[in-house]
């Protein structure tokens, strides 16, 4: 299966989530600086891998799904909570992305260009998260 | 004026990645937006600015090991999810625990290492 864009899904979604998780990504950004600041850069760099939006966007997703199946008719929270559950397995996936993020990005940094070395990093993850994911679906 | 570009810009960046996450289907293939750098991006782009590389390189190296811990946590709220107990944000909020006793693990071990 190839992923597509299903750009009706905007639609359904209100403002204040968005505007929650604007809110909630600032913080939580603002905390990992602020944390470095204090305690340097080794406990500081321990907060980039915070999972600040993770319960929200979960939260968000199962309470979308359920309210999509009271509308036609069904009133099972099972619906949700499997949307929730699938999201996070993918999240799963996105974390060992996280990882080939980290080790691109410490060994990068001191050698390359700050937007070469970021930028790389960010192909990592891509890389490393789409191609488990293609893992997955195929074996 | 660095909280502030931290603020935009960590907004900004997970923003952008949740968007991506709400319009792509399947849902185990948005859920991988989930999991994606967007706080590093942005205290990363920050940081080099601020405090130059080898600073954030420092930052990126104790992020590896806070990624495992970010793994162990998605993997316990899918499968406590899946297995139909609790709601969603009760666990995901609870779990958060596992990744505290992991990156606390890290910081205690990266700290004892660099002292």
């Amino acid at each position: 299966m190839i992923p597509t864009v299903n750009l009706a899904a905007l639609r359904q979604a209100r403002w204040c989530q968005f505007a929650l998780r604007f809110v909630l990504g600032g913080i939580v950004t603002v905390c990992t600086g602020l944390v470095a600041q204090h305690w340097g850069p080794v406990i500081g760099g321990l907060f980039l891998s915070f999972p600040a939006i993770f319960p929200a966007s979960a939260t968000l997703l199962e309470q979308h799904q359920n309210e999509k199946k009271r509308r036609a008719g069904m009133h099972s929270p099972r619906r949700g909570r499997d949307a929730a559950a699938l999201d996070a397995a993918g999240a799963v996936l996105g974390g060992f992305g996280l990882v080939a993020f980290a080790c691109v990005a410490w060994l990068a940094l001191p050698v390359l260009f700050a937007v070469g070395a970021l930028a790389l990093a960010g192909l990592a993850w891509l890389v490393v998260a789409v191609s488990l994911w293609w893992l997955r679906r195929h074996w | 004026m660095e909280l502030l570009w931290r603020f935009l810009l960590g907004g900004a960046i997970v923003s952008a990645f949740a968007l991506i996450g709400d319009v792509v289907r399947p849902k185990r293939f948005a859920g991988l937006f989930g999991g994606a750098p967007s706080v590093a991006l942005a205290t990363l782009a920050v940081t080099v600015v601020y405090d130059g590389r080898t600073y954030a390189s420092v930052e990126a190296r104790s992020m590896i090991f806070s990624s495992v811990g970010f793994i162990l946590y998605v993997y316990v709220v899918c499968r406590v999810l899946a297995s139909g107990r609790g709601r969603a944000g009760w666990v995901s909020m609870v779990a958060l625990g596992i990744w505290g006793i992991v990156a606390f693990a890290a910081g205690w071990v990266l700290g004892w290492s660099s002292a």
